[in-house]
């Protein structure tokens, strides 16, 4: 980015200097009456946000919570209390341990090939090159494109008679056509084409954070003899150690709720090769109507994510100032 | 001396350029297969899949342009995605006033209880959400999706806006309660038009993810009037799995609202997504 944005220009100062927040109560410290009628300015600006916020994203997981103990079709109230069973059955079922390891399996590759290719872009990028603005607008411009779009265009790059494939495969040698049939690829192709479409965003955060640093530290380590390598290994990377962390944060999340892609690429198959917890549960839901199964399947989506986000930002999260969590707590 | 520099940079100039070129080929040559291959009619597409179509078949495209229902599905992702942008960019404005310029007891539960909501996704909700709808009467009604679009989207709108709100000086905000203004006249017509950059990148994230829900419109809507275009590229996709060539042309012709807009509001998009996760 040539311009950094307005928002992250000013969040930065922000964070440095964490000014307490105006309005009344600074007013108060400085010997004033506190504004008259405030708790109904507060009622009628918070009202709209809750009431969106409760009813249509806390419920809805409670709701799930409560099911998720039943088994039932969804379909009047539920009435057959069948306790941790279907958290059991999940767990004893292979397909679901299979969405775990091919969740596992797609969170390592992430973070083998797409977050060290995406960085390394964003460093090539960030070095003077004519026409480097127009790359990097081809390069992130897969994310704007739904998942959907995506995975239909790839579907058909690859379908066996018409598509890319057929080329692709008489240059490499191998059978391209059928990476999305066979049960040892389809994993690797769905991850494929998940790149395709977001290594751009990271390459763009990582582009975004390297600018953010002074040039004057790399160029000064240089002058003091270190190789070019050496001073990205020891000065840039380090600094850019919160934006990756927050990369690899949102991988992993956008790993444990993955659905578009993969049930329009391959609706899971072939049998479950690349099915994910999503699309577990939206079989169970939405197709067999095992409500209460498919909703301790969305609590263990649920837990993992958050847990998964409690123990980052604790552990791992806990230098930055980025993390949202630690950052709110750690305000007053 | 400096010739040689000169040479190892041009070396180094056309290795970097080399390695843009293949990148971008891999994104750009799967688009282009699919806008030149949405010209072509099927025989050409298995013998010929790169090239230039020969004769050219603009029916595949023409013949959606007639039909009325891409319109209609572009119509239904216009309005649903405008709806939801506004209902949240307005309720998460609003909130975002509060916990910035206010000092309350609870604030800091509630900020967390909407940072903690930028972990739910969808698809995690989404079955309670839809016997919620269900019992609401909301399937097969734009609000059944607009509203948890929107309820979705507060968390990150509402944690951008307030790290901006809280920029804005205590002493513009005193200048105006001096010259006579409630809160609401100040968040209306102070707050509101000074934060109108940040206003434009929270609206920019919205529309992109309203424009690409695929899970909610889809359990929502079974009438298929009501259709959006993620949801009608699926679909036709199904129907016309036989014709390669025309699910081509429906699948361009459905990039290119995004990817225009994209060209028009990068910059916002771009500062939002970045300024989100420092946030």
């Amino acid at each position: 980015m040539t311009r950094p944005s307005t928002v992250s220009d000013t969040r930065r100062g922000d964070t440095a200097t964490d000014p307490p927040a105006p309005g009344p109560g600074t007013t108060r410290q400085r010997g004033r009456q506190p504004r008259p009628g405030r708790g109904g300015v507060l009622a009628v600006f918070l009202a709209p946000a809750l009431a969106l916020f409760l009813l249509l994203v806390i419920a809805p997981i409670l709701v799930a919570g409560y099911a998720s103990l039943y088994k039932w079709n969804g379909f009047g109230l539920p009435e057959n209390f069948v306790g941790l069973d279907n958290y059991t059955r999940a767990f004893g079922d292979p397909t679901f341990r299979g969405d775990l390891w091919r969740g596992f399996v797609l969170v390592l590759l992430s973070l083998a090939v797409q977050l060290p290719a995406a960085l390394a872009l964003a460093m090539l990028l960030n070095q003077p090159l004519r026409g480097r603005a127009a790359y990097r607008l081809i390069f992130f411009a897969p994310y704007v494109l739904s998942e959907v779009t995506t995975a239909v265009l790839f579907t058909l790059v690859f379908s066996p008679n018409r598509g890319l494939g057929e080329s692709v495969s008489s240059w490499l040698g191998a059978d391209a056509g059928a990476i999305f049939a066979d049960p040892d690829t389809v994993l690797f192709a769905v991850f494929l084409v998940v790149s395709w479409k977001y290594f751009g965003l990271y390459m763009m955060l990582f582009l975004a954070a390297r600018q953010g640093i002074p040039k004057e530290l790399s160029e000064a380590a240089v002058t003091d003899g270190a190789t070019a390598w050496q001073a990205f290994r020891h000065v840039t990377l380090p600094l850019l150690g919160p934006t990756i962390r927050i990369s690899i944060f949102l991988s992993v999340i956008g790993t444990i709720q993955l659905f578009d892609m993969v049930w329009v690429l391959t609706g899971g198959g072939p049998i479950h090769t690349s099915e994910t917890m999503a699309v577990t549960m939206y079989q169970y839901g939405f197709r067999r109507f095992e409500v209460g199964y498919a909703s301790a399947i969305s609590i263990v989506m649920f837990l993992l994510s958050l847990v998964f986000a409690l123990f980052y930002q604790r552990i791992v999260l806990r230098r930055d100032t980025a993390g949202a969590i630690t950052n709110q707590g750690g305000q007053r | 001396m400096t010739a040689r520099t000169s040479g190892a940079q041009r070396t180094r100039s056309i290795v970097l350029h080399l390695i843009c070129i293949g990148v971008g080929a891999l994104i750009v040559v799967p688009v282009w297969f699919g806008v030149i291959g949405g010209f072509k009619d099927n025989g050409q597409l298995s013998t010929n899949p790169l090239g230039l179509p020969d004769p050219w078949v603009p029916e595949n495209y023409t013949d959606l342009f007639a039909s009325g229902v891409f319109w209609r599905q572009l119509g239904n992702s216009l309005l649903i995605a405008v709806s939801s942008t506004v209902i949240v960019v307005g309720a998460a404005a609003m909130a975002a006033f509060v916990f910035a310029r206010y000092a309350f007891r609870g604030r800091e539960f509630l900020v967390t209880l909407f940072a903690i909501g930028l972990m739910f996704p969808f698809a995690v909700a989404i079955l309670p959400l839809f016997v919620l709808l269900r019992s609401m009467g909301l399937l097969d009604n734009p609000l059944g999706v607009i509203l948890p679009q929107a309820a979705f989207g507060l968390p990150i709108t509402i944690i951008i806006l307030r790290q901006f709100f809280r920029t804005i000086p205590a002493e513009v905000e005193e200048a105006a309660v001096l010259d006579g203004c409630s809160s609401f006249g100040f968040f209306w017509r102070v707050l509101l038009p000074m934060a109108r950059p940040a206003l434009a990148t929270v609206s920019v994230l919205a529309v992109v993810t309203s424009w690409n829900n695929f899970m909610l419109p889809l359990v929502v809507f079974s009438d298929q009037s009501w259709w959006t275009l993620p949801v009608g590229v699926q679909a036709f996709q199904g129907q016309y799995a036989d014709d390669t060539a025309r699910v081509l042309a429906y699948v361009v012709l459905s990039m290119i609202p995004a990817l225009g807009f994209y060209a028009v509001a990068e910059r916002q998009l771009v500062g939002g997504l970045t300024g989100s996760v420092k946030g």
